[in-house]
């Protein structure tokens, strides 16, 4: 076989291969749409909003489908817990780029790494033993939106250190050097100059966070208390999207298991909603800043 | 005035900083305190009593064939297509922008929905039913876009230095890929391997429907497995008094998670250095 045969073949191979990744998403969606049809035809689409409170039951029209209360929960936890989160990992960030040397920012390093890297479900069980019974010294159940804006926080903290130590990386390094010449403090070359440039990583970075926070699973079914209600203060227990598809997959069939896919397909939009207009933003304000 | 405000934004800084590995060794020595005297027979017996005493062989068989099913899957199919994204159209933007978009997609996707659409299709469509192979499929593609990630970086970066001594010896691209930048890019291809490891350890939320529940030594990759991480899910929500094998199994994962860790960068600094 000649080479450039033998190259396009390859090509056409890895093509192939390739063209599978793109695939899967085209799959996902119309898997999820397929299961989601039958709870579209039964039970119907405005139901999903328009019903008072989720309360599934075999007797369509007496059950209760509702999705607004676990929407507005999931909303709540996670964006508290960015709040939580952002200043924490905005303040490492700038210790680790700005403030420290040697040993001790390998170590702040490895341990952003390893935090990174724990199993969600650890740290649910850390919140369930740990952190629940210290909250419900405040108010019972302890198990509340609070509980799961913590953990979240403590999970994504590490994505916010990377992407902001990465962002401050990326700023041309002759700026430090301009500054400090013009007699510009560090606290002023760090607050003005550095973090206005690498605003747009910064806030990269907490999209990413707010997006993982809102579609992940373990940890709000393990200390949000999984009650289905309206949130009215952050120690109330709640039930998140995920929860409740994570909670009721194990045995719901029919109308009701289509249902959860179609809850599973609005968490997967509304999770791409916040990373696409996270990105649409970002090229505004780049565009604004030339 | 500006050494006062540098000395406030350092102290700050430093308290975030310390806060943030206060809680990690917090969430550490919990696990370590709560989990009482781990044994190396925790991990070579079968677990009895719902999971409450005994160890958790059982649940590390099956970790490890959900593993092997996900990596060798998703490994070979992610150095297929960095090679494709680096090498072969390696100008055509369409082509980057296309995958790129899909990849992004794919990590933003949340583990339940991976979950969701494993079940729809693995158990369901292609009737593996609850299975480990049904899980280890479904992690495959829920690692895929990171394990992409990584390895286009490193191969494009390897092909970009070595094009052109390449391609003036007269060797194809194939040659090339096969002969230099694969066997140059096993530090990129390690370091994938160690992340995708630690993302299928760790992942509960897509396992709970597709590899499925029970607690026995699986014989086949169609057998449902438990899973660790799954382990602790159901011996900390469903099972009363479970939650001392919860932390050991805790223990556990992280230990191992952590040694993959600091592994991989023994193995980066060692291939690295050999290089040079």
């Amino acid at each position: 076989m000649s080479a450039s045969l033998k190259d396009s073949f390859a090509k056409t191979l890895l093509g192939f291969a390739s063209s599978l990744s793109v695939l899967v998403i085209f799959f996902i969606f119309y898997f999820l749409l397929k299961e989601s049809s039958l709870a579209l035809s039964q039970i119907g689409g405005s139901r999903f909003f328009s019903d008072s409170t989720w309360a599934p039951e075999l007797n369509l029209a007496e059950g209760q489908f509702g999705l607004l209360e676990m929407i507005v929960a999931t909303v709540a936890v996670a964006t508290l817990a960015l709040f939580i989160a952002a200043p924490i990992g905005w303040f490492t960030a700038v210790y680790i780029h700005f403030f420290c040397k040697g040993a001790f920012r390998i170590f702040l390093h490895r341990v952003t790494e390893i935090v990174a890297g724990l199993p969600s479900v650890v740290l649910g069980l850390w919140g369930l033993v740990v952190l629940v019974p210290v909250l419900l010294n405040l108010r019972a159940p302890g198990l509340s939106v609070l509980a799961g804006a913590i953990v979240l926080a403590i999970m994504i903290i590490p994505t916010i250190v990377v992407s902001t130590v990465s962002a401050y990386q990326n700023l041309n390094s002759e700026l430090t050097l301009t500054s400090k010449g013009l007699g510009i403090g560090k606290a002023r070359f760090i607050l003005e100059i550095a973090t206005p440039l690498a605003s747009r990583g910064i806030s990269t970075g907490f999209v990413l966070a707010l997006a993982r926070a809102m579609g992940e699973t373990m940890v709000v079914v393990m200390v949000c208390g999984n009650v289905v209600q309206m949130p009215e203060s952050m120690l109330d227990p709640v039930r998140t999207l995920t929860g409740n598809i994570a909670l009721e997959m194990g045995y719901a069939y029919g109308s009701h298991q289509s249902a959860l896919f179609l809850s599973g397909f609005l968490l997967l939009l509304s999770v791409l909603t916040v990373f696409i207009a996270g990105r649409l933003f970002l090229k505004t304000q780049e565009e604004q800043f030339r | 005035m500006s050494f006062r405000s540098e000395n406030i934004l350092k102290g700050l800084s430093f308290i975030s900083a310390l806060f943030f590995c206060g809680i990690f060794f917090l969430i550490l020595s919990t696990l370590i305190y709560q989990s009482g005297a781990l044994s190396f027979e925790f991990l070579t017996t079968v677990s009895s009593e719902a999971g409450r005493a005994g160890g958790i062989l059982e649940v590390i068989n099956s970790s490890f064939l959900i593993l092997a099913i996900c990596l060798g899957v998703s490994v070979p199919l992610s150095i297929a297509t960095a090679v494709f994204l680096a090498v072969f159209s390696e100008k055509n933007p369409l082509v980057h922008n296309v995958i790129s978009t899909a990849l992004d997609t794919l990590a933003a996707t949340p583990s339940i929905v991976f979950g969701l659409f494993g079940y729809s299709f693995f158990v369901i469509y292609l009737g593996f039913g609850f299975s480990i192979l049904a899980g280890g499929l479904t992690l495959a593609f829920m690692v895929l876009p990171f394990l992409i990630r990584i390895f286009e970086e490193g191969i494009s970066e390897n092909y970009r230095q070595f094009k052109l001594a390449g391609a003036s010896l007269g060797l194809s691209r194939t040659a090339q890929v096969r002969r230099i930048i694969l066997p140059l890019s096993t530090n990129t291809i390690s370091a994938g391997l160690v992340l995708g490891i630690g993302r299928a350890l760790s992942e509960t939320a897509a396992l709970l429907f597709t590899s499925g529940y029970l607690l026995r030594m699986p014989e086949s990759v169609m057998d449902s497995g438990r899973s660790m991480s799954v382990h602790i899910f159901d011996l900390a929500m469903n099972v009363p008094g479970g939650n001392q094998n919860a932390y050991r199994t805790a223990v556990v994962l992280v230990i191992a998670l952590i040694v993959i860790n600091l592994t991989s960068t023994f193995l980066t600094r060692r291939v690295l250095g050999a290089k040079t």
